[in-house]
């Protein structure tokens, strides 16, 4: 770090100061800068967080034009000089400041067919999962995702395309197609075969490349492609 | 400046693999129309095409045909690529194998090419 | 935007065109030896079933894959969409079709 003030640039709304002088100190996140300017500059700013560790997903914002959860993002680490810049995350409707209408995102979830497809009820034994399957090995990769919506910011083809149903709920639909307690497999591809489905994939990667806790939905939605592809030849439509 | 740095914060390989593929796509679709209109001249206007030919010999005309075949070549294994991350789910050194062998097949047989003519 | 049925037809064409562009990478590299003229392309492809079949094979491949493409684009980047989108895709592959069918005709049996 250069500099004990740091130079930050807030993209919000008109009306408001929308540049802040803020104390720099060591392990400083991101999110922290955000705080120290709500708590002592602009009590009016407006934006969402919760657990402050990476797991409930409610805090990322768009950094320096790339899109990050700002509670495991030290600031030191985006720094341009002394200067960042801080916006709402891309491709969301924005509500106030830094604070984004998350509905979209997860209508897309449910489009998706990204739920549990469950027939067994209370009754039942427990279903024994192996866990060296091939499938809960596809199913494994997948399911640490926390919703963040990272990846749905960071993908071009959202933003040109606004059925698309983005990366996050087509790897959740992924993951549930492996899931052997899952018996959703006909809906689920029927619902990533539609016209917002996987096939508006690009694979420019975005969502693999800045994804925070480094899962890959690139390739959970290849995985959809070949997927629905074979049952293309195998039903001839 | 903003659309700049949009594009610089988010320029990883695979996302210039990827815009890469669509400007050479776009720029093939629109030579297309061109290239057509011209050979159909060999109907309607034979000197006119052989007037058009004789201009692929000026410095200009050479360096877009270049450009032109370069595109091709661009779009069609940018294509492969693609095709091969999203129907074949190989390990990363496989892809990279894959890759590295297609390239180096293609540059020996153009380098025959070359050389037998 | 694009259905399973588009992308499967922009896949299989992309497939089917691959060894012809390879063949037409070779041809352009081989025919521009010593400068190119009418007289040589045509006699090379006048009469030529096998031209007509590769180029016409090509022409029909790309017409379907560039106005696939072309849809793609038109939408993400142009906001085009519904009828109008259809419309625009069908106009580009017909279009790109009854010009390739042409230029095809003209330098084998026409």
């Amino acid at each position: 770090m250069t500099s004990n003030i740091l130079k930050v640039t807030l993209e919000r709304d008109a009306g408001g100061q929308t540049e802040f002088d803020v104390p720099a100190y060591e392990s400083q996140t991101v999110l922290d800068v955000v705080s120290w300017i709500q708590q002592n500059a602009d009590p009016t700013l407006s934006y969402r967080f919760a657990c402050r560790v990476g797991m409930c997903g409610s805090c990322a914002m768009m950094v320096n034009g790339v899109p990050r959860w700002t509670c495991r993002t030290h600031i030191s680490k985006v720094l341009d000089g002394d200067k960042v810049t801080i916006g709402p995350l891309r491709n969301l409707p924005v509500i106030k400041d830094l604070t984004v209408d998350m509905d979209p995102f997860f209508d897309k979830w449910v489009g998706a067919e990204a739920v549990h497809h469950g027939t067994l009820t209370r009754d039942d034994p427990i279903a024994a999962v192996d866990e060296t399957s091939p499938e809960r090995v596809e199913a494994n990769a997948g399911i640490e995702c926390i919703n963040c919506s990272v990846c749905y910011a960071a993908c071009d083809t959202v933003a040109g395309n606004p059925d698309y149903l983005g990366p996050a709920a087509l790897q959740r639909a992924w993951t549930l197609l492996n899931d052997a307690k899952d018996e959703g497999r006909a809906a689920i591809l029927e619902a990533v075969s539609g016209r917002g489905g996987c096939h508006n994939c690009h694979s420019m990667g975005s969502c693999t490349a800045y994804c925070p806790n480094e899962l890959d939905p690139m390739s959970a939605i290849a995985g959809l492609k070949r997927e629905t592809a074979k049952s293309f030849f195998k039903r001839g439509r | 400046m903003r659309a700049a740095r949009g594009i610089t914060s988010r320029a990883h390989p695979l996302w210039l693999a990827y815009i890469l593929h669509r400007l050479s796509g776009l720029g093939l679709a629109l030579f297309l129309p061109f290239h057509f209109w011209v050979l159909a001249l060999a109907t309607t206007d034979p000197a006119r095409l052989d007037g058009f030919l004789t201009l692929t010999e000026a410095g200009a005309v050479k360096l877009a045909e270049f450009g032109l075949v370069f595109l091709l070549a661009v779009h069609m294994f940018g294509g492969l690529r693609l095709m091969a991350l999203e129907f074949l789910p190989w390990t990363p050194s496989q892809k990279t194998l894959a890759a590295g062998a297609t390239a180096l097949s293609f540059c020996v047989a153009m380098l025959f090419l070359l050389k037998a003519i | 935007m694009l259905s399973l049925r588009l992308y499967m037809a922009q896949r299989i064409t992309a497939l089917l065109m691959a060894p012809l562009v390879i063949g037409h990478l070779a041809v352009m590299i081989y025919a521009i030896q010593g400068g190119l003229s009418a007289e040589e392309i045509l006699g090379r492809t006048q009469g030529s079933v096998a031209w007509f079949l590769f180029y016409g094979i090509f022409v029909v491949a790309v017409a379907v894959h560039g106005a696939i493409g072309l849809r793609t684009v038109a939408h993400e980047w142009g906001g085009l969409k519904g009828a109008a989108l259809e419309v625009f895709m069908w106009a580009v592959g017909l279009g790109l079709f009854a010009m390739g069918a042409r230029a095809v005709w003209a330098v084998t049996f026409a």
